[in-house]
């Protein structure tokens, strides 16, 4: 999921880049307003006062802009991460909170540290967990591959489409990413289960003579992650093979190389940026995926998502839940970090 | 360019397309559907939707999801558009990289270790949960996005206006509401609107975050979807997909007719000797 908003994001800031030229708008409106307004209040005694004030204590318009936001987050992202590595250290207690403090003060003359590695060794023990990132991992790896291979003719189409239909084209693959998520998966539980759709339709074609179970088993998880990650993949592969040349691909025609040779030869080389970002894209917020093998996984599918989930919910043990998240969190921080050298390699190479 | 729309492609972007949008469709028509059996037709029929408004908890819970979402998607416009400004105007300032840091991390960061993260840390500090921290979380995640998309915005941005301001004795303050703010405004716009959806679709955080008496509506839809298929939530998601096409149409109307008007402007001006 938290891919999807990225590429929501990228969707958006490219929509601001191609944006005009600024300087030739003309503004009406709002700026004078504004700017009346705000003039009004910088001349204002109390602002005046105030901005002499923050001055004095080395507080500037610049500093401040930094400081809200960046205390914001050390409050409400750093700190409570910081406080699922100390529960992650600490023993189960049926308490509220229901975990044993990470520090004790013994006659209020001694701390001690209760540092408790038991969380971390029963992940690693019990064949539960370990199946459970295992699952993960390679659930995230399938569903990666098909959406790569499902993704990759809508993109090539899209990117051979004639130029009037590509904007509108793109326009119908991102407008799914704005529809809710938990819709997008529910939609799907009426169409895989025993008497959904899927079933009504194959065996009045004939093709199948008994309907076929397939919500609630990995197949459906499979479906369901493509599904949601599809445009993911879709849009940076279109955007690499949109800027192709396609004078490469004459060049190859006149040389005598068939289509398809050349499409190996020479397009498929050419979209690989566009392959490595979809595919990190689908891949990391799959591994951590929650929503898609709840609803439409069973009971033998196992993700870490949903373990994580149902030891936080179900067995209320805080600190195994806290430790889970730990460990997922450094499986993905590697390819997170790499993911994020290729990008900034690749924007260094494009400017 | 040679043979540019193939049959294959073209099938291929018919069959893609279907994949994408036959289960929304299906979703929308079904909604309404007479019967209560979700997936038989049995006639055209409002019911569903009839029922939605009298039903209280969904009611109730839509308020709730959209107090959360306009508080949250307002603050974080506002702190996230501070950030993106800090990033991409002051350089090198002290601690940038655990900024920039925090920034990213969120937008790759599992939704269950972010949820998981913040309800701790609202227990360790003893804060009552409800409406107000789900709109703390929201905002939080929600502000990382509108810094990236604003600090895209800025990195487009013709700097000398702004230098062209101050040098005529304008305070800065008042050069960031005049010119810069007009400038990146629809940054700031389709920031707000990003942070709004964010939250109106978030499930799992709103879970961890929440309290007793706040419920939002994709938690309430969740909860019924554990139940089994359901017209009603047919009819829910319906409104919601309607809501939010709308207003991704219309943003898209709108900027479309900027850039028209701006190109009118353009030819305008060239005109002019």
């Amino acid at each position: 999921m938290g891919a999807e908003r990225l590429c929501r994001v990228d969707e958006l800031s490219g929509v601001a880049m191609t944006s005009p030229d600024p300087m030739k708008k003309k503004h009406k409106g709002l700026p004078l307003v504004s700017g009346g307004l705000v003039s009004m209040i910088c001349e204002c005694p109390p602002y005046r006062w105030a901005a002499s004030r923050c001055y004095r204590w080395g507080l500037q318009g610049r500093s401040l802009t930094v400081m809200v936001p960046y205390l914001w987050l050390v409050l409400l992202f750093l700190a409570p991460f910081l406080i699922v590595v100390k529960i992650s250290f600490s023993e189960i207690r049926i308490a509220i909170p229901p975990y044993a403090p990470l520090f004790e003060m013994i006659d209020g003359l001694y701390v001690q540290l209760n540092l408790h590695m038991a969380n971390y060794q029963r992940l690693f023990h019990d064949d539960l967990y370990m199946h459970a990132y295992l699952s993960s991992l390679r659930i995230a790896v399938v569903s990666t591959v098909l959406t790569l291979l499902v993704g990759y003719p809508i993109a090539y189409g899209m990117a051979r489409a004639p130029k009037s239909w590509r904007l509108p084209l793109l326009m119908l693959v991102i407008l799914p990413f704005w529809t809710s998520f938990l819709i997008r998966v529910y939609a799907w539980i009426g169409i895989l289960k025993t008497e959904g759709f899927l079933n009504m339709f194959l065996l009045w074609t004939g093709v199948i003579d008994e309907p076929l179970v397939i919500l609630h088993t990995n197949i459906a998880v499979y479906i369901g992650i493509v599904y949601s990650y599809l445009p993911f993949m879709i849009l940076p592969l279109y955007s690499s093979l949109e800027k192709m040349d396609h004078s490469l691909l004459e060049a190859a025609a006149d040389l005598g190389c068939p289509p398809h040779k050349a499409f190996w030869k020479v397009t498929f080389p050419l979209s690989r940026p566009g392959i490595i970002a979809g595919c990190f894209l689908v891949f990391i917020p799959a591994v951590g995926e929650f929503v898609i093998p709840d609803l439409l996984g069973g009971s033998s599918t196992l993700m870490i998502g949903k373990t994580l989930w149902s030891e936080f919910f179900n067995n209320r043990d805080w600190p195994l839940a806290s430790a889970a998240a730990v460990i997922l969190l450094l499986l993905l921080v590697v390819p997170i970090v790499w993911f994020q050298r290729f990008q900034s390699n690749r924007s260094q190479l494009g400017e | 360019m040679i043979k540019s729309w193939s049959w294959f492609n073209k099938v291929s972007l018919i069959v893609g397309f279907a994949f994408l949008y036959v289960p929304i469709i299906l979703l929308v028509i079904y909604s309404f559907n007479e019967s209560r059996l979700v997936t038989v037709w049995a006639g055209f029929s409002t019911k569903w939707y009839g029922q939605l408004f009298q039903n209280e908890g969904i009611m109730n819970a839509a308020m709730v999801t959209l107090k959360v979402a306009f508080l949250s998607s307002t603050l974080a416009t506002i702190f996230g558009t501070m950030a993106g400004f800090s990033m991409v105007r002051f350089g090198r300032f002290r601690g940038r990289t655990l900024f920039n840091g925090m920034i990213y991390a969120p937008l790759v960061m599992p939704e269950v270790i972010t949820g998981l993260s913040l309800l701790l840390m609202f227990v360790a500090i003893s804060l009552d949960r409800g409406l107000w921290t789900i709109t703390l979380a929201h905002t939080t995640f929600a502000m990382c996005y509108v810094a990236v998309v604003i600090q895209a915005r800025l990195n487009a941005f013709d700097r000398s206006i702004e230098e062209a301001a101050m040098d005529l004795g304008c305070p800065p303050l008042k050069t960031f509401f005049v010119i810069t703010l007009p400038i990146i405004l629809p940054g700031v716009l389709s920031g707000w609107l990003l942070s709004f959806t964010l939250s109106l679709d978030d499930l799992v955080i709103a879970s961890f975050t929440t309290g007793p008496g706040a419920t939002t509506l994709p938690m309430k839809i969740y909860s019924m979807v554990r139940f089994g298929v359901t017209p009603e939530i047919n009819a829910v998601s319906t409104i919601l997909i309607g809501i939010i096409a709308t207003g991704v149409l219309l943003a898209s109307v709108l900027h479309k007719r900027r850039e028209s008007q701006r190109k009118n402007d353009e030819l305008l001006a060239s005109a002019i000797p």
